[in-house]
């Protein structure tokens, strides 16, 4: 049984860790509890400023600490960090390139039972379009606790989506994140699945499935999906031929877009997106969801059995 | 830097400013002269009087900060960062054109002098908040000041910062509104009334003055009230006239964001010289 940990449990042992940092200052939006951000709270009250119900104002707040050498982390759920102050995010982060991380919990579809309201299905497409951003999507609470710390050393605007169940791990404690870097988690030779977030672990488990039919697929964790690692990513490709993209996000403008777009200008293949096909979710338990929402590993391998038939 | 010694002085500044405003954009064909005229007084008191800053160390950092909330008024800003030091008065007239660094809407390191990116009504309130906060966490003793448009105050935006800034007592921060009455579709008072203006500030928890934002003796009272401040953020609400200085663009919204014509830009610039010669 694969071991099963919270990625906004581990942003919170992070940001702990950071709250020796006298120049982080961590932001809420009356989320605290939720987004994890209470650990750093606990550990460093005098750097935690709570904000209240009101993103838009946070957002403009840490655009002005972090014009004055802060670096700031502000959280909220995914919908309000992504789409609520999108245009404060555009004019006072990402236009100055402020020193401001922007760290959304509740991600993707698997938030479950509060249904679509809450269901960030958009907000990759949304980050990824501004200009000085950049997007990662962590596959699992080891990876969210590195990339943490990798952000925190970055000067400049991060935009990070975690969610909120709890997530299969597939790395060690300890590993490094490289902000930029794809990581090949195993070799194929017929197909690459490249993911992000949690459906990472769906495109190991979806590999495990193909190899029974003799199709050999690569897997690639894509967590940073802006900058995109072009290189990595060509390279595989180049080996395999074609392709599937996973994420738990909606079809346009994510992970799939990304690689659609660098493929078809670079390498033209055939190319299979799993995610969410332009429409919201509903209120449910997250793996009932991701049936009906088609966000299995049953369905990453279908896409590759279509994306390797086309190749032939 | 030029540092005005009285209120003469300061008032000829003033028009100094104002006619920079009028040539930078008309030169542009572009631009929103009548807001940057009704502001011209408060920046004229701010940059050559009020605040301390070191036009050639931009960056000192016991500099009072100046964020522009209503960024469309930036030649107003432009003109007093020029004519205080920060950069050639002869660079004024590259406004809004390609490769200039004096954007149609401030951009914060562009250029010498500006703090933050504003252009987008609303944000400037958060975003000062936000450095006032700072200078509390670092126990840094500058004032940031926050100039604000009437008009924008219909943005819910600022009453976020609002509430926050004075949950916080920051008595570092003063917010001007410049209460020209006017915004693009006409009358404030018709567009979405923001009256009883006073009244919203002191239920928010600031500490308010109304003023005449022409008189200069007024606008250092009025700042020298604000620094005095305790636990609590000040407001100072300008009564001023939109296009102020010219007589056809006076109340006029149509200079709201439309330059002058060569004629008019003539026979303001005359207007405005004459009242110069009379500060003497």
């Amino acid at each position: 049984m694969t071991e099963m940990l919270a990625q906004r449990d581990y942003y919170g042992k992070a940001l702990k860790e950071l709250a020796q940092r006298k120049d982080i200052v961590v932001l809420d939006a009356d989320l605290a509890g939720s987004t994890k951000t209470l650990e750093f709270y606990k550990a460093c009250p005098e750097g935690f400023i709570e904000v209240g119900i009101a993103e838009q104002n946070m957002i403009g707040i840490a655009s002005g600490l972090a014009a004055e050498g802060k670096t700031v982390f502000a959280s909220t759920f995914g919908v309000f960090a992504s789409g609520r102050c999108w245009e404060q995010t555009r004019l006072g982060v990402a236009y100055p390139k402020m020193n401001v991380k922007i760290v959304a919990t509740h991600c993707g579809i698997s938030v479950g039972e509060d249904g679509a309201s809450h269901q960030a299905l958009e907000d990759i497409s949304l980050m990824r379009s501004l200009p000085n951003m950049t997007v990662i999507s962590p596959a699992d609470a080891y990876m969210t606790y590195a990339a943490t710390l990798a952000i925190a050393e970055y000067d400049g605007p991060v935009y990070m989506r975690l969610g909120r169940s709890p997530v299969p791990v597939i790395s060690k404690e300890g590993d490094e994140f490289v902000i930029g870097k794809a990581r090949v988690l195993s070799e194929g030779s017929d197909v690459t699945l490249f993911g992000t977030g949690q459906l990472t672990y769906g495109c190991m488990e979806a590999a495990e499935e193909l190899k029974k039919e003799g199709i050999s697929a690569e897997v690639v964790d894509v967590s940073t999906i802006k900058p995109l690692d072009a290189e990595t990513v060509l390279k595989s490709v180049g080996k395999t031929g074609c392709a599937v993209t996973a994420e738990e996000h909606s079809i346009i403008g994510g992970l799939g877009s990304a690689i659609a777009e660098l493929l078809s200008e670079e390498l033209p293949v055939p190319l299979r997106r799993v995610g969410t096909k332009d429409i919201f979710g509903e209120s449910g338990k997250p793996g009932e969801l991701f049936v009906k929402y088609g966000l299995t590993s049953k369905d990453i391998a279908e896409a590759a059995r279509g994306s390797v038939k086309k190749k032939r | 830097m030029l540092l005005a010694k009285n209120e003469a002085e300061l008032k000829k500044i003033a028009n100094k400013l104002r006619i920079d405003v009028i040539e930078m954009t008309s030169a542009a064909g572009s631009g929103h002269p009548g807001g940057s005229l009704s502001s011209a007084d408060l920046m004229a008191v701010l940059y050559f009087s009020v605040m301390e800053h070191r036009p050639d160390e931009p960056d000192w950092d016991g500099r009072d900060r100046f964020v522009l909330s209503k960024g469309h008024v930036a030649p107003i800003l432009y003109a007093s960062l020029a004519e205080s030091g920060y950069f050639p008065v002869e660079e004024l007239l590259t406004l809004r054109k390609l490769n200039s660094r004096l954007q149609g809407h401030p951009v914060r390191g562009k250029l010498p002098g500006v703090e933050m990116s504003t252009g987008s009504l609303g944000q400037g309130l958060s975003m000062a908040s936000g450095m006032a906060m700072a200078a509390k966490i670092d126990d840094k003793k500058h004032h940031v000041y926050c100039l604000l448009g009437d008009g924008e105050l219909q943005s819910g935006m600022n009453w976020e910062a609002a509430m926050f800034a004075a949950h916080y007592g920051l008595d570092n921060l003063v917010a001007f509104v410049d209460r020209n009455s006017l915004q693009i579709s006409g009358c404030t008072e018709d567009v979405v009334s923001i009256e009883p203006l006073a009244d919203k500030w002191r239920a928010f928890g600031w500490r308010v003055k109304t003023i005449n934002g022409h008189n200069i003796k007024q606008i250092l009272a009025a700042c020298a009230w604000a620094k005095k401040a305790k636990d609590k953020p000040s407001v100072i609400i300008l009564n001023t006239i939109k296009g102020s200085g010219v007589s056809f663009m006076e109340n006029n919204a149509d200079f709201h964001g439309k330059s002058c014509n060569p004629e008019e830009t003539e026979c303001a610039e005359r207007e405005l010289e004459e009242a110069m010669v009379k500060c003497r």
